[in-house]
């Protein structure tokens, strides 16, 4: 079984959002850059399905050089191998047909990414993917089993779940609860420097759109404070102030 | 040239953000001079099809294919990118929704049109199309120019709101050929607490954090939630803790939402917890600590211990109500 996992490079969570260039690009500078979390939870997830010698877990990221040390924090925590698409992530058309290619030229059984980067907040990857290569595609999912041939995975839906029998090839994007993201140790750092990490072109892709100018949400006004001793005057000033109830 | 709107059901019935994706899509629709389609996969009875006339909606497809009756997003993609080719659809919109989430994509790829998930306004048409839509969790907004010629959008829930637009509306049978490679994802079973407020398009939330000190003291976030109609939600820690599901996260590494209004009980507000909630429109902050973060977003606050507070507005409320 080989599992491929998708992988975004994203500011850390912490990070206080600017923009540059009269607000047309993201800041980076002295932005951390992390594993995407939600991408960490796939990660951790394939090399659960894969410990016993069950398969192989190959992490892919479409980016340049400079992402290649969260690639290495993701073989750090237990992918056996990396690739790297040598090219900025434009949006997720593109890294979508990247991850595509290369899934066609390679024998991979199982698709796995994050329910959504943190930085665009697309969750676009995975079922772009299921589509160029024709293959189901479960997005948001919060648990998988997979026996080696059917996979049942319970999938988010608004106020419950839903459980999906998948047999054959699939891709998912997995969520909170899909399993816990492990933390490398110190024998998976220091074996993640000698991992291979192959590093491969980008293919064309025609231009859909682009992101032209970012905003940062306007400051909020300032807090009305209401004594604890009268708290109960807050559903007054809520219906006939606010009028939100 | 058209606008088709996929209105997604569920048993049978349409929720509120799909009123509001339907608002949403006819004044598009008129932006661009032309009409609103809509589709429905599953079986829906024609009065709740004709309420989609309501909010603009001239005409609804209806596809009531047996092997459609569960959400199958492969099969549903290749529905609507037959519905909007029929219809000669080239801007489909959609609810960001978890479903809309995994069958925007689809759609996108095989009308190969751009798409702009998460949308919060109306697309700008002067210099390109243009539609706002959230980045980086709610921190900021990004505004994505589309430049291809058929265009997906999946509008967030509590983004527009819902806008009546009486128009008639004329519904028709479509039996789109519905190919077996389309269906090899199976659903087995659907579980759907009927009783709870769902959380991503609530118009209320009521949230608790690690200030409650343990999952046994969530009665009264209930209570209030209950009485207010909301849906509850919890900070990371919380959930991460397992005194709440991973379901009612909300943040950064959670849900995003943008309701009406937030109640945050015993919350300090970490800014990945305020990335997630700081769209929500009024936001009323409940912490015994004066100088906990989320007071500075917050439009009401009230410095206090919570098991004082709370009870006072649970019953301020139901005097309210009475």
């Amino acid at each position: 079984m080989k599992i491929l996992v998708c992988i975004s490079n994203v500011p850390d969570t912490t990070t206080k959002i600017t923009f540059t260039g009269d607000n047309t690009e993201f800041n980076t500078a002295g932005v951390q850059c992390i594993v995407n979390p939600y991408d960490e939870i796939a990660l951790s997830r394939a090399i659960e399905l894969c410990e016993g010698g069950k398969g192989t877990v190959t992490v892919i990221n479409v980016g340049e050089v400079a992402t290649e040390p969260t690639i290495r924090k993701a073989l750090a925590i237990g992918a056996d191998d990396a690739v790297r698409v040598n090219a900025a992530p434009r949006d997720a058309y593109f890294v979508a047909t990247q991850i595509a290619e290369y899934a066609k030229a390679n024998e991979i059984d199982i698709i796995l990414c994050g329910r959504e980067s943190i930085d665009y907040n697309g969750s676009q990857v995975a079922a772009m993917v299921g589509e160029l290569l024709a293959i189901p595609s479960i997005s948001i999912i919060k648990k998988l089993d997979y026996d080696g041939a059917t996979a049942t995975i319970e999938r988010e839906i608004e106020g419950g779940k839903e459980v999906v029998s998948v047999t054959g090839k699939f891709v998912a994007s997995c969520a909170e609860g899909t399993a816990e993201a492990k933390i490398p140790n110190m024998r998976g750092i220091m074996s993640a420097r000698t991992k291979p990490l192959q590093v491969v072109e980008a293919v064309a892709v025609e231009e859909v759109g682009k992101i032209t100018k970012f905003e940062t949400p306007a400051p909020r006004g300032s807090v009305k404070l209401i004594p604890a001793e009268s708290a109960e005057e807050l559903i007054g000033l809520l219906h006939s102030e606010a009028k939100v109830i | 040239m058209s606008v088709l709107v996929y209105v997604e059901q569920v048993e049978g019935k349409f929720k509120k953000s799909v009123f509001e994706a339907v608002s949403y899509a006819k004044a598009i629709a008129d932006q661009q001079g032309t009409s609103l389609s809509a589709i429905s996969i599953g079986n829906v009875a024609d009065n709740e099809l004709n309420e989609l006339g309501k909010y603009g909606a001239s005409k609804v497809l209806k596809v009531e294919a047996d092997q459609l009756k569960n959400f199958v997003n492969q099969a549903y993609a290749s529905v609507i990118a037959e519905a909007a080719q029929k219809e000669g659809a080239n801007i489909v919109v959609l609810s960001n929704s978890f479903s809309g989430k995994g069958l925007a994509p689809r759609v996108a790829v095989k009308l190969k049109a751009g798409l702009v998930d998460g949308a919060v306004e109306l697309p700008t048409t002067d210099g390109g199309f243009s539609v706002k839509k959230t980045a980086f969790s709610g921190k900021a907004f990004a505004i994505a120019t589309l430049t291809s010629e058929n265009k997906v959008i999946a509008l967030n829930p509590n983004a527009f709101g819902v806008k009546e637009n009486e128009a008639s509306v004329a519904i028709e049978a479509f039996t789109p050929e519905v190919k077996s490679s389309d269906l090899t994802a199976i659903v087995k079973e659907i579980v759907r607490a009927t009783n709870k407020v769902s959380l991503p398009d609530a118009e209320i939330v009521v949230s608790g954090g690690r200030g409650l000190k343990g999952p046994e003291n969530w009665g009264m976030v209930e209570e209030l939630a209950d009485l207010l109609g909301a849906a509850t939600a919890c900070s990371k820690p919380v959930s991460d803790a397992d005194w709440r599901p991973h379901s009612e996260h909300v943040g950064q590494t959670g849900i995003a939402i943008s309701p009406n209004l937030y109640i945050a009980i015993g919350i300090s507000g970490a800014i990945q917890h305020l990335a997630g909630v700081s769209s929500s429109k009024v936001i009323v902050v409940i912490n015994k600590d004066p100088e906990a973060p989320f007071f500075k977003v917050a439009d009401y606050g009230i410095v206090g211990d919570a098991f004082e507070v709370v009870p006072k507005i649970i019953a301020a409320l139901k005097a309210h109500k009475s």
